[in-house]
């Protein structure tokens, strides 16, 4: 069983709602997302999201697209994240998910990432941009060897796109709460518990909301109605915004505890 | 000419020209283009749109342009004869009006009410605020903060045509990061937007979308040419950032196996010096803003930034038809130096009172290379894709000329 696997069978053991933490890779740089990823672990979340940063992120909002740039600035590159992976890996079992561009992996190569991605210690990635009509030339590679391709559904997929997606996605499905880039908004999207159930009435995977999700009220909300939350622009937010270290880590500290535990007490 | 010419069959149905191509897009957007797609397939079929279509071209547009021989470039090169397809006198003073009259309509079509488009140089953001001023509609035109200072007569044009210029902060503060913002506008309101994409980029359907908007210059030229020279052309040569002009050019030629076919790109400072926008010399196959094209990127995967004296010729990549037929050898593509490009500029308004866009200064460059190396009985077309007014402050500052 994979580690991505593992975790939504203890999750559903437990009667809990999984919680998935977003950080870019290498923001500031790599030894802080060490630290920030050992934090977010203690501190209850389930899976963990690293970004890999991109010159161009489209579907990001401005609070990721900075910490991306904040990111190659430093000189991050998809090498170096796949290292830290390994480095982490010492130490930790908790699920890695690589959320990237496509443009990234395919100058890496698709089957080289694929392998050393599996070796480093990455159990799924998520790339936005490579939707299962384009993914011919790397999905069936990925699935064979064992690495989780997760999918995105969002408001405006149509009936036959969420059955395609719910087939094609490994690990859990991501559903895109908002019609709009990554980053926090003060409201949820209305009609979110229809669209997740339209999901998860043809998906055998869990379902997880991301997008949008400010804090511990709009977790709850979100994971009330599907398998989990992702929260990335938020925690990313106080990477920004707190420049001593030990300020920074307390506050993703209690930030992330304060989400897992408004999500926990849901069933 | 030869009719009737052999069905081209692309892009396949998933978008794609050879390896090119398709919809690299977040899922938001998917369903957004399927929807896109069959509306422009049901429009390329109803008589009535295309007459509607024709009818603004005609009457509001200015076409078709003059196909005009250039006797005195022509002369004072002493080779090939040289034509200009003259997409300078359109309405807006550039081709990219072809493209927003025909994605109005389709907006229009679709019933959405607001439109959005990038712009580099500004021609586009121009065109497509012309075009949502004629038809009513709202319009947003992202616009890197570079460009902006640079361009600063077509944003001022833009607002008085009733759009509003977003500026653009983020990255190289161009033409790409335009894009790459247009585009997560376009995520967030796609319900109610349409976006009207400048060139044959992005995911498809818009390559060929575009492509389809812009031929009326290539099949304008093979009935002027005709009645010109009897003949189809030797050589057509358009500037290429993204290729619309040079898509449209060719597009009708492609079977026309005789005639050569090459776009010119922005070799900048030098290609040895890295910075240009020479993505088909220089790139190599990579995804940006929705599909697969030859890109200006690093090991990394990271997109460069591209550098082109013209505004409308400086970004990292190009259209996926253009990749395609670089890569089938169907179309060659060549470098031209700013400093080049510059020549051409003054080379054209001196011989013949034309002063073209500095992308279409790049075409002349080329040619007044090409033209002295062909025979006298030989023809080429050029496209004059756009007029120079608007460059007309940067190259008085180049040349150190205070006005």
């Amino acid at each position: 069983m994979s580690r991505i696997q593992d975790c939504f069978q203890k999750l559903k053991e437990k009667n809990q709602k999984a919680l998935v933490a977003f950080i870019t890779a290498g923001d500031p740089d790599i030894p802080t997302t060490k630290q920030i990823f050992s934090i977010i672990e203690k501190n209850g979340a389930d899976i963990i999201e690293l970004g890999v940063p991109f010159s161009d992120p489209l579907a990001d909002g401005p609070v990721i697209q900075a910490s991306s740039q904040r990111s190659l600035e430093n000189g991050t590159t998809l090498k170096k994240i796949l290292q830290l992976v390994q480095d982490v890996r010492q130490t930790s079992e908790l699920p890695i998910v690589l959320m990237t561009s496509y443009n990234p992996v395919f100058a890496y190569g698709l089957k080289p990432f694929v392998d050393d991605a599996l070796k480093t210690g990455v159990d799924g990635v998520i790339i936005p941009d490579l939707p299962p009509e384009e993914a011919g030339e790397f999905d069936p590679y990925a699935s064979e060897q064992g690495l989780d391709m997760i999918y995105l559904l969002a408001p405006t997929s149509t009936e036959d796109r969420i059955r395609m997606i719910a087939d094609e996605s490994r690990g859990f499905i991501y559903y895109v709460s908002l019609t709009g880039t990554t980053g926090v908004k003060s409201q949820m999207s209305t009609n979110l518990e229809t669209k997740v159930q339209a999901i998860k009435n043809v998906a055998k995977l869990p379902v997880l909301v991301g997008f949008g999700i400010s804090g511990p009220e709009q977790a709850k909300e979100a994971a009330a109605v599907s398998d989990g939350v992702i929260v990335g622009s938020a925690i990313v937010r106080l990477i920004e915004q707190n420049e001593n270290p030990a300020d920074r880590d307390v506050k993703i500290g209690e930030f992330v505890a304060s989400v897992k535990q408004s999500i926990s007490t849901l069933g | 000419m030869e009719q009737p010419m052999k069905q081209i069959q692309l892009p396949d149905e998933r978008g794609h020209f050879g390896v090119f191509g398709g919809k690299y897009v977040i899922e938001t957007l998917m369903p957004a283009l399927k929807e896109l797609e069959e509306v422009f397939a049901s429009a390329q079929s109803d008589p009535a749109f295309q007459k509607e279509l024709k009818y603004y071209l005609k009457q509001y547009v200015g076409r078709p342009t003059p196909l005009f021989f250039a006797k005195n470039l022509t002369r004072q090169l002493g080779g090939a004869k040289i034509y200009l397809k003259r997409e300078d006198l359109n309405h807006t003073g550039a081709h990219k009006i072809n493209n927003t009259i025909g994605s109005a309509l389709l907006a229009h079509r679709m019933g959405k009410k607001r439109v959005i488009a990038e712009t580099g140089a500004g021609q586009h953001g121009v065109a497509s605020a012309t075009a949502a001023a004629l038809f009513g509609l709202e319009c947003d035109v992202f616009m890197g903060e570079k460009d902006i200072q640079r361009q600063a007569l077509n944003v001022f044009r833009m607002k008085l045509l009733g759009a509003k210029v977003i500026p653009v902060s983020s990255g190289t503060r161009t033409l790409k990061d335009a894009t790459s913002e247009a585009i997560r506008n376009w995520i967030t309101t796609v319900e109610t937007t349409h976006y009207i994409i400048g060139s044959v980029v992005g995911p498809h359907p818009y390559p060929m979308m575009v492509r389809e908007f812009q031929k009326v210059i290539g099949e304008e030229v093979t009935g002027q040419i005709m009645d010109a020279e009897k003949r189809m052309p030797d050589v057509c040569v358009a500037c290429v950032g993204g290729g619309s002009n040079a898509m449209g050019l060719f597009y009708p030629f492609i079977n026309h196996e005789e005639t050569r076919l090459i776009g010119v790109e922005a070799a900048g400072l030098g290609i040895e010096s890295g910075k240009h926008g020479a993505s088909l010399s220089e790139g190599k196959a990579g995804v940006l803003h929705g599909m697969m094209s030859n890109l200006l990127y690093d090991d990394d995967g990271q997109i460069k930034e591209a550098h082109s004296v013209s505004a409308g010729l400086d970004y990292p990549g190009v259209g996926a038809e253009h990749s395609h037929l670089n890569e089938t050898g169907r179309a060659h593509y060549v470098p031209i130096t700013d400093d080049e490009a510059l020549e051409g500029f003054k080379l054209l308004s001196k011989a013949e009172g034309i002063i073209p866009a500095l992308e279409s200064a790049h075409a002349i460059a080329y040619v007044s290379k090409l033209a002295p190396e062909m025979k006298k009985d030989e023809i080429i077309v050029i496209c004059l894709s756009g007029r120079g007014d608007k460059d007309v402050n940067q190259v008085a500052d180049i040349m150190g000329v205070s006005l």
